[in-house]
């Protein structure tokens, strides 16, 4: 492999495995917090399967730039400007309903993306995938289940969805567009968009709700524009790290 | 069968390590005895989750982050256990919850100390959960069944946790100077309050002679504190720190360790609500249920309108 395609394969795995990381983190805020407890333990659940996919992807990336880089490396000590997860990802988390409607979005994205990733060239990054993939199913069915429960629930429930689309559909766009590396690499990131579309709008259907039509979509987070939100979630996550640094833990 | 006959062949049942079972007859201050010992448990498990988890935003590396959203999760499941052995006596997880956010029902107080720095994790897992275990290895021959079947998979998981409580104060001990520092620190704030939750002196507590005939429990608070001592002043040889007692000291006629008085002003302070951290875990419990009621409400929803759903079809 060239130069060139190398750091793109790089910089893929790395946006990879910052999403992934970033809605871990986000997931785990809830524990302890969460509605009931059994959604308690899903949630954690989901932000364990998600940062376990995050490490062997850093793990991966690591390997790639051999240059004593580690996992912890890459997550701990790169800045906001250097993070290339999309925005959806480190939207707060709002109420349940936007909980929800984020991980489902983020979910059925991911789900055909590691799909697709399953037969890559790049051995690693396709066991990667096909393994994650196991899981990502599970949480888009959890999650495509809670988005029919509160879609078609209560009047109360209904308007929170609505709110969560509103506040989240403007960065569903940014996932389909494909950025240098994946443009390098040949991934063909928009080609996904037909098969998202029509599952959100199946389960839509069911929760009687509608994809929201004509918004501006916002871009940015896998070239490393982010929200001003990924700057507060990275104090709190490098925080260690950075006060004590070059430490065992 | 008259009342006391019936309470003859209860007592004979415990004497002979029959276990008592759900739809078996028992004594009323048996059933509020289990009820009351089971959900204090099953909130304390459910408390337990907050303090760990102020620090999995922070863990210090991945796999610390992942072992410890992985343990906080435990501590969930022990809480479902708990309730689910609880309901079996005749109370709802709604009421249980209830009465925990009205006061009524307690949990450990050790969960209303705060987690200052990473060290703490360390040390609440080692020693909170490593208390906790001596306490739950008696339980796992209780005498309601469904109580001691909980306490045998919870068991299990709780090792597990003190061992990698361990391990992070071992790492810490054999770090930098701050972090040793760190770890020293984190074992001087929990030694004492960890002592404390083996609950009142054997000379002070209400309900153990009952607990203690019913086999609800089997061994008395001061002889559980005791074999805790004793464990941990060996442990902590191996991360070369101190316990902050000089009192403590090896007693070779009993075979025992001695250890120094623990602070019962406190104790007592903490039990009547004013520990550093009483309220904010109290409320932070209350509103994640408050805040949860929507969504509660929506599920319940939701469900009925597809079981109707379904009637109509089938019709
Ligand atoms: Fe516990
Ligand atoms: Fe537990
Ligand atoms: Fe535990």
């Amino acid at each position: 492999m060239n130069k060139m395609k190398s750091n793109s394969l790089i910089d893929f795995s790395l946006h990879l495995a910052d999403n992934a990381l970033i809605l871990g983190q986000r997931n785990a805020e809830w524990c302890g917090h969460g509605p009931v407890l059994e959604q308690d333990i899903a949630i954690t659940n989901i932000s364990l399967d998600l940062i376990g996919q995050a490490r062997s992807l850093y793990q991966y990336a690591a390997q790639l730039k051999a240059d004593g880089s580690t996992e912890d490396s890459l997550a701990y000590l790169r800045t906001e400007r250097e993070f290339r997860n999309c925005l959806l990802v480190e939207q707060p988390n709002g109420d349940w309903a936007q909980t929800m409607l984020r991980q489902f979005l983020f979910s059925s994205y991911q789900y055909y993306l590691y799909q697709y990733l399953q037969n890559n060239k790049e051995e690693t990054l396709a066991a990667i995938a096909e393994k994650s993939l196991k899981e990502v199913s599970y949480h888009l069915r959890w999650s495509s289940e809670w988005i029919i429960r509160l879609g078609d629930g209560t009047e109360e429930s209904h308007s929170r969805i609505l709110k969560a689309l509103e506040e989240l559909w403007r960065y569903t766009g940014e996932l389909f567009i494909a950025a240098p590396y994946e443009n390098d690499l040949g991934i063909a990131i928009s080609s996904l968009k037909h098969d998202w579309s029509k599952k959100v709008n199946t389960v839509f259907e069911e929760a009687t709700l509608k994809a929201p039509e004509n918004v501006f979509m916002h871009t940015g987070g896998k070239t490393g524009t982010h929200t001003e939100h990924l700057g507060f979630i990275l104090t709190e996550l490098q925080y260690i790290q950075r006060v004590y640094p070059g430490c065992e833990w | 069968m008259p009342v006391h006959e019936l309470e003859k062949s209860f007592q004979q049942k415990i004497d002979n390590e029959v276990k008592i079972e759900p739809k078996d007859w028992m004594p009323d201050a048996y059933r509020k005895t289990n009820i009351r010992q089971i959900s204090q448990h099953a909130h304390s498990e459910i408390v337990g989750m907050l303090p760990e988890g102020n620090w999995i935003s922070r863990a210090p590396s991945l796999k610390r982050k992942a072992i410890l959203l992985a343990k906080v999760q435990d501590e969930g499941g022990h809480g479902l256990y708990l309730y689910s052995a609880a309901e079996t006596l005749g109370m709802s997880r709604e009421e249980m919850i209830n009465d925990l956010h009205s006061g009524k029902a307690k949990y450990s107080s050790i969960f209303n100390y705060p987690t200052l720095t990473w060290a703490d994790i360390g040390a609440i897992g080692w020693l909170v959960d490593g208390a906790a275990i001596m306490n739950q290895v008696m339980l796992t021959r209780t005498s309601y069944g469904p109580y001691a079947r909980a306490m045998v998979r919870i068991c299990k998981e709780e090792s597990f946790h003190q061992r990698q409580g361990f391990e992070i104060l071992l790492v810490l001990s054999r770090g930098t100077a701050e972090q040793k520092g760190m770890c020293q620190d984190a074992i001087n704030r929990w030694w004492w309050p960890s002592l404390m939750m083996f609950g009142p002196k054997d000379s002070e507590s209400t309900n153990s002679d009952q607990s203690m005939k019913w086999k609800i429990k089997r061994k008395t608070n001061d002889e559980l504190r005791q074999n805790f001592v004793d464990m941990i002043a060996e442990q902590i040889k191996v991360l070369g720190m101190k316990l902050p007692d000089d009192k403590l000291k090896w007693n070779e006629s009993k075979k025992h360790y001695d250890f120094g008085e623990i602070n019962w002003d406190e104790f007592w302070q903490v039990v009547k609500g004013n520990g550093p951290c009483n309220k904010q875990r109290l409320d932070a419990r209350k509103k994640a249920w408050e805040n949860g009621e929507w969504v509660r409400e929506a599920a319940a929803a939701h469900a009925k309108k597809r079981a109707e759903r379904q009637k109509e079809k089938a019709a």
